[in-house]
């Protein structure tokens, strides 16, 4: 069932803006569930929305439901800082996030809702020798998958971001660093509304405010949902619910390799544009990018101890705000806005978990742990492959649960250098 | 207008002299930013951030959304501070934001006009042909406030105190100070903190009867009496965040340009006495300047003798608002209240009033009162849930939290009535829900429609509440208008959540001395004077500062080496005792090999690994006796080495039979290398043997140097005849002199860390983390015995198992030849090959080195199935380009070891 | 910033502990199956509440059981490992 929607476009803009702009169309229908779904896909932000998007149109599965427990887009990919970037090290993993910034390099136009995808680059800098011959290191393997990367010089650094602390005496001077110029940010929410707006219009139940309480087990195998609003039916169930993955998988009767930590995340008051890219340096710990509006968005490292609540914590918050003004002393004028954090899902070997569950019927699309929202068109692309197909893509495949027992990790620390 | 007959708060007597937007102006000591503003008569302060419209000064506290302005004072300059909330000084430069070129005549001011076509998250729906980095310039150029100094850096750094108390109230006016009062009376230890520039709250301009006194008189006393029981009294000072355990977090400003300083106060009880925040009452062109909080209007008038109208019109939905048309009656202002507003009259200003019956009353200040919105950050921070109470028609605190106490406004108690009066439907005309960030009624009711319905959604779609002001005085508003639009109750709406900071906070307040070398500290060496004083050059390695080489020649340095001597500082490397009859087990245990079979006075080279199979240091271990051995980690490793130690220590051991004392620190260690070393080391009284016979490559003695203990260790990191010595931290110097000393007549010199590798590269020796990733399993590097013939338990065993850890396309260490002539492979580069027409990469160089002892080139690697692979020849590649290398054996000179063994 | 109370030397700030393992398990041997060896090393219960958990306070450098609220961040209890040290 195709539902109604406005197209998006500057006439139509303008056209509702002489009428008044009442004639918009809801941007994703808010239905009351049915009994019985095809599919069901726990987990309203953008890997969920995603599969729900790309089962309906990849799959001809449109009769599917999206389960969300609070509010779209309010876990992680409402609280991300919106970095894309596909600079990995593993064959397995280029494939996986390149897949992802190739879908996001489309997806504005294809979803007709602009996702504010700003391919303005990214460095991480290399503050000594030994990091640059990682950088190489990285760089080469980046080029050799396919993927543009540059190591950049000391010069070339500072070039693209003026503000930085160039001085040969700083704590982490600048030696060069490892170049991404198709990586970036996107607008975090409207990447959500966007599959939303997308699935919704294919005929996919959006049903927010609706938790899952438990599965329905039948056979051995997940044959639904108990949620608060009543049972709901399906045959394939998928999950993409990030930090809370151990909890549901818990209700199913198993356990995954992932341990939840609250990573913060923080916004500086909206100045004039002075960064015009986004800078990672694994010396301070900190990572930053200037948003469309103005702000300073930046973060660093997980807070020490492992948590469901979302919220920040200041020895964390102290050591990223110094980091920050470390690299960029000119920030110190600034005053932070709001920090906040999310619960992520880590996994041993900082690599998702895509694939089945032991659960027959029950898949898993989790373990993205601090750097999910750069992968959610693969993710949910992958994730619908597998709930439609009932087996993997060639993308997929390596990150299957079964690797910790096989001992096969995809474990991109380790071989670039590079801290997710 | 400033009055002469009033003015609490500032001293008539001494002028200050400001510039606003280039104009000079003139203000009092005592003023803030904004009272001066108001004093000169200035009326437009600066542009709303999406539609330019002109806007004046609302509040006169942290939840001004109006009033942000780039101020400077010589080389100083804060962004986006807050003209309510910034005192003013003499010569301070005030700049309005969002302007060009200034408040009142500003270029973008006609985007006003085509606000139809620019609603409620317009950039979602279109700019998305060719693609939005074509648009996005133009509109980040046109985004943010204020603008910073790009070559700015910090001239002073914040204080950061940490405090604890058994009462911590937040607000200093009368609840606080009640309670203030009532807790210290108790004899508990109080602390206040107060947002204002002196405590006193509403007292300080609202007129009342406390206890029979009034406001000023009860206010005075109080003070007295806190100080008179020691109560700290923090002013200027935000409590920005509640966080775990009742932490809360205080930034309190210092005054001009300073970094304000950070507490971090734990306490028993918070008492959070933050009373509440009038509200605007929603209209149309509520947003003209001249429309002003009511509350505030008489806080300009009482605190700094500033009359905001002449012609004054006063708009309320409560009773707070009698007191506030006397006061200006009083100060021969014309007052008229009306019930409603339908519309305000004038551009710049208002002119002119339209109340609910149509008729126009001229005027040149409408000062309106919403009613309250209780100031429960802190509350809410804390997991403090709200319920909504219509007669208050505010969200109160509900259930109490443990540790915290809500009292005065913030709980609810006004001392006002209020009757609701929320805005109607949207109508024609625009009405400001959030002023800074221009949400109107409308594009709530678009949101409606579009159903971006949940709070969290509105917030974002709309951005309503996400401004500098962080919707202070418009969120609930904003979710009032939204239940209406939706057809919920309030309550069902709900409220956004709170987030700290609860004001905007300096980021040079968390950061504290954490700048330079403090933001990480370096290790130093103990003979770090000595070094430079021989023209070392130093670097960081592994968090330590080192001499990475002591001249621009590195080459010549390691062919010294090679030739004489080199003294080397291996002072960072670990020393961790083992001491206890378990002593053995337990190394055993953590090892890959084993290490209790070690006979006194031996050492041995092995690998400690992780759980997963990859090794995770390499190292030496020493058995000085039965019961004693020593572990030298690597230098980056001493801390893990020690807690991995101890932790199986604690699993697997019986504790009190095997401990573990991490000794690093206490000891320096030089060595010395090379075919002449012994000689050196015989002109140095350490009161020992050390023939081959007597010490033997693997074996160490212990002798004496200055009176002290020495270890002298035959183990070697270059491939040459090495002693590693180590004597306690206070003989360092002397043993530097006297290897010195001795090293001279033999050609020896200092040698660094570079040349170093260069050394025990060409000997085929490798360095955890540069050699090996994090896949790295001991057989990769050839050690398969532990792996093949142990039959005991330890660390990492099964999953050297694993079929991955089996498997054949294993990264294997190998040494990479070049053919003559050749430069050397750049580390970094990787093997490659192609598979169906497809690139692949099959390892990578991990050390690359021009040998000065062979003059050619050498490479280490980790390269697929190499072990096998000897003699193939691998294309690898480097930033595009092409190069061919041979596999040979990882160790280029000496493989038999005849340079060790003499 | 929590507070964790170390058996040994009572309530300190969260910075110096460090998180260890969860309770409960026990460690795998060459024996073990790949399946057991995985579930040792990797798997997890990662309960979301009450929590049972193994941590190291880096001062004293002893490890012990500290039982806890992932959600809430209460803390319940902690206490020695070893019986001889529940004195």
């Amino acid at each position: 069932m195709i539902r109604r929607r406005s197209h998006y476009s500057a006439f139509t803009l303008f056209k509702e803006g002489l009428l008044g702009q009442v004639g918009w169309q809801p941007t994703w229908a808010s239905p009351e569930p049915k009994p019985a779904y095809d599919a069901i896909v726990v987990g309203g932000g953008g890997h969920g929305l995603a599969t729900a998007y790309y089962l309906a149109k990849n799959h001809g599965l449109p009769n599917v439901a999206v389960i969300e427990k609070g509010w779209l887009g309010g876990g992680n990919t409402g609280r991300n800082t919106t970095v894309v970037r596909s600079n990995y090290f593993y064959p397995e993993s280029v494939a996986l996030y390149d897949f992802a910034l190739r879908l996001y390099e489309g997806l504005s136009r294809e979803l007709n809702y602009n996702i504010m995808l700003s391919q303005r680059g990214m460095v991480v800098v290399a503050h000594s020798e030994f990091e640059m011959e990682i950088s190489a290191r990285l760089v080469n393997a980046m080029q050799i998958n396919g993927v543009d990367a540059e190591l950049f010089s000391r010069e070339q650094v500072i070039e693209i971001a003026p503000a930085m602390n160039a001085r040969p005496d700083a704590r982490y001077p600048i030696f060069g660093g490892v170049w991404q110029s198709r990586a970036g940010v996107a607008r975090h929410d409207a990447v959500a509304w966007g599959y939303a707006r997308g699935a919704s219009h294919l005929g996919v139940d959006i049903i927010q405010n609706c938790e899952v309480l438990d599965f329905i087990f039948e056979a051995g195998r997940c044959c639904g949902v108990v949620t608060s609003l009543g049972e709901i039916r399906a045959g394939r169930v998928g999950l993409a619910v990030a930090g809370h993955s151990s909890v549901l998988a818990a209700k199913a009767g198993f356990q995954l390799p992932i341990q939840s930590y609250a990573l913060q995340a923080m916004v500086s008051e909206p100045v004039k544009p002075v960064l015009d890219t986004v800078v990672l340096s694994l010396g301070t710990g900190t990572y930053v990018s200037q948003s469309d509006k103005g702000e300073l968005v930046f973060g660093g490292g997980l807070d020490r101890i492992p948590s469901y609540a979302q919220r920040g914590n200041p020895p964390l918050q102290e050591q990223v705000i110094s980091g920050l003004v470390e690299m960029f002393p000119a920030f110190g004028q600034l005053k932070l806005l709001r920090q906040w954090a999310g619960i992520v899902d880590i996994v041993p070997d900082s690599s998702p978990i895509i694939g089945p569950s032991p659960l027959p019927g029950l898949y898993l699309n989790c373990g993205w742990g601090t750097g999910g929202f750069k992968a959610i068109p693969a993710g949910g692309w992958l994730l619908a492959h597998l709930m439609a197909i009932g087996s993997h893509h060639e993308i997929s495949r390596p990150f299957d649960l079964g690797r910790f027992t096989s001992g096969r990790l995809i474990d991109e620390a380790a071989g670039s250098g590079i801290a997710h | 207008m400033r009055l002469a007959s009033f003015g609490t708060a500032v001293d008539s007597t001494k002028p200050l002299n400001f510039t606003f937007d280039g104009m000079a102006c003139q203000g009092l000591a005592g003023d803030t930013v904004a009272s001066a503003l108001l004093a000169a008569g200035v009326r437009v302060v600066g542009r709303s951030f999406k539609y330019h419209r002109p806007r004046g000064i609302w509040g006169h506290g942290s939840e001004e959304p109006n009033a942000i302005f780039d101020v400077s004072c010589g080389i100083d300059r804060e962004p986006n501070a807050r003209g309510t909330t910034t005192q003013l000084s003499e010569g301070l430069r005030v700049r309005s934001v969002n302007a060009s070129p200034n408040a009142s005549r500003d270029t973008y001011g006609l985007f006003d006009a085509f606000a139809r076509f620019i609603p409620a998250g317009f950039y979602y729906k279109t700019f998305m042909w060719p693609d939005w980095q074509r648009f996005e310039p133009r509109i980040r150029a046109m985004a943010g406030l204020g603008c910073i100094d790009k070559v700015w850096s910090p001239k002073s750094f914040s204080r950061q105190v940490n405090s604890t108390c058994d009462v911590l109230v937040v607000g200093a006016g009368r609840s606080g100070l009640a309670a203030a009062s009532r807790a210290a009376k108790d004899g508990k230890s109080v602390m206040i903190v107060d947002e204002g520039i002196e405590p006193g709250g509403t007292l300080l301009y609202r007129s009342r009867l406390i206890e029979g006194v009034s406001a000023s008189d009860w206010l005075c006393e109080t003070l007295i009496e806190l100080e008179r029981r020691d109560v700290r009294m923090l002013s200027r000072a935000t409590a920005y965040g509640v966080y775990d355990h009742n932490l809360v977090c205080v930034s309190e400003l210092k005054g001009g340009f300073a970094p304000p300083d950070l507490w971090r106060i734990r306490t028993s009880e918070i008492v959070i006495a933050t009373g509440a925040i009038e509200r605007p009452l929603v209209f149309p062109n509520n947003d003209r300047p001249g429309v002003m909080s009511a509350a505030s209007a008489l806080f300009y008038l009482r605190r700094y003798g500033v009359r905001v109208g002449e012609r004054v019109v006063i708009a309320s939905n409560n009773d707070s608002t009698g007191e506030i048309a006397n006061a200006f009656r009083d100060a021969e202002a014309k007052v008229i209240e009306v019930a409603a507003v339908k519309d305000v009259k004038g551009r710049h200003g208002i002119e002119a009033v339209i109340d609910s019956e149509g008729r126009s009353i001229a005027a040149d200040a409408l000062l309106v009162s919403g009613g309250f919105t209780p100031t429960v950050h802190l509350y809410c921070q804390n997991k403090g849930r709200l319920r909504w109470s219509e007669s208050h028609a505010a969200f109160l605190p509900g259930k109490p939290v443990e540790g915290m106490r809500v009292v005065g406004s913030a709980a609810g108690d006004f001392g006002w009535t209020v009757s609701a009066a929320w805005a109607a439907k949207p109508g024609k005309t625009r009405a400001w829900i959030d002023f800074q960030n221009d949400v109107t009624l409308k594009d709530l009711a678009q949101a409606a429609r579009e159903n971006y319905r949940s709070v969290e959604h509105v917030k974002r779609y709309t951005t309503l509440g996400m401004a500098t002001d962080q919707g202070k005085t418009s969120n609930l508003n904003g979710l009032v208008a939204m239940a209406a639009l939706t057809g919920r109750s309030i309550a069902e709406t709900g409220t956004t959540t709170y987030r700290p900071p609860y004001t905007p906070t300096s980021l040079m307040a968390f950061t504290g001395v954490r700048h330079g070398e403090l933001f990480n500290p370096v290790r130093r060496l103990a003979l770090e004077p000595e070094h430079r004083a021989a023209g070392a050059v130093f670097r960081e390695y592994g968090g330590w500062l080192r001499p990475a080489a002591y001249g621009s020649d590195i080459q010549a340095e390691a062919l010294r080496a090679r030739e004489t001597v080199g003294i080397f500082d291996g002072s960072p490397l670990g020393k961790i005792d083992v001491i206890g009859p378990d002593a053995g087990a337990l190394l055993d245990f953590n090892s890959y090999g084993t290490i209790s079979t070690l006979r006194p006075g031996r050492l041995r080279y092995g690998f400690m690994l992780q759980e997963t199979g990859i090794v995770y240091d390499d190292g030496v271990i020493a058995r000085v006796d039965e019961y004693r051995f020593v572990v030298s980690c690597s230098s980056s490793h001493v801390q893990g080495v020690y807690q991995r130690l101890e932790e199986w220590r604690q699993d697997q051991f019986d504790p009190s039979r095997v401990y573990i004392h991490n000794a690093t620190p206490r000891w320096a260690t030089l060595t010395v290398t090379g075919p002449r070393s012994r000689q050196l080391l015989k002109e140095l009284d350490l009161g020992l043997d050390i023939g081959l016979a007597e010490l033997p490559h693997m074996a160490f003695v212990l002798g004496s140097f200055e009176g002290g203990p020495a270890r002298v260790a035959r183990v070697s990191f270059s491939g040459d005849l090495s002693f590693e010595v180590s004597v306690p931290l206070s003989k360092a110097v002397l043993l530097f002199h006297a290897m010195r000393r001795a090293s001279t007549p033999l050609g020896g010199i200092l040698l660094g860390l570079e040349a170093m590798m260069i050394l025990r590269a060409e000997k085929g020796y490798i360095v955890i983390g540069k050699d090996t990733d994090g896949l790295t399993m001991p057989h990769d590097l050839g050690h398969t015995g532990p792996r093949d013939k142990r039959t005991d338990e330890f660390v990492g065993r099964r999953a050297l198992f694993t079929d991955w850890a089996m498997g054949r396309d294993r990264r294997q260490l190998v040494g990479l030849a070049v053919a003559e002539g050749e430069a050397a492979l750049p580390t970094g580069s990787h093997g490659i090959e192609r598979v169906n027409g497809k690139l692949r990469s099959v390892g990578y160089v991990t050390s690359s080195y021009f040998s000065p002892t062979l003059r050619r080139p050498i490479a280490l690697g980790l390269i697929e199935r190499g072990a096998a692979r000897q003699g193939d020849t691998v294309k690898f590649q480097y930033l595009g380009r092409e190069r061919e290398a041979t596999i040979v054996a990882p160790c280029f000179i000496d493989p038999e070891g005849t340079r060790l063994h003499v | 910033m929590q507070l964790i109370s170390c058996p040994f030397c009572g309530l300190r700030d969260e910075t110096e502990f460090r998180f260890g393992a969860e309770a409960g398990k026990r460690r795998g041997t060459a024996s073990s199956s790949a399946e057991e060896w995985a579930n040792y090393l990797y798997f997890q219960g990662n309960p979301k509440g009450q929590t049972r958990e193994i941590w190291v306070h880096l001062a004293c450098g002893e490890f012990f059981m500290l039982e806890r609220d992932s959600m809430t961040h209460e803390i319940h209890q902690s206490y020695c490992i070893r019986k001889e040290d529940q004195k």
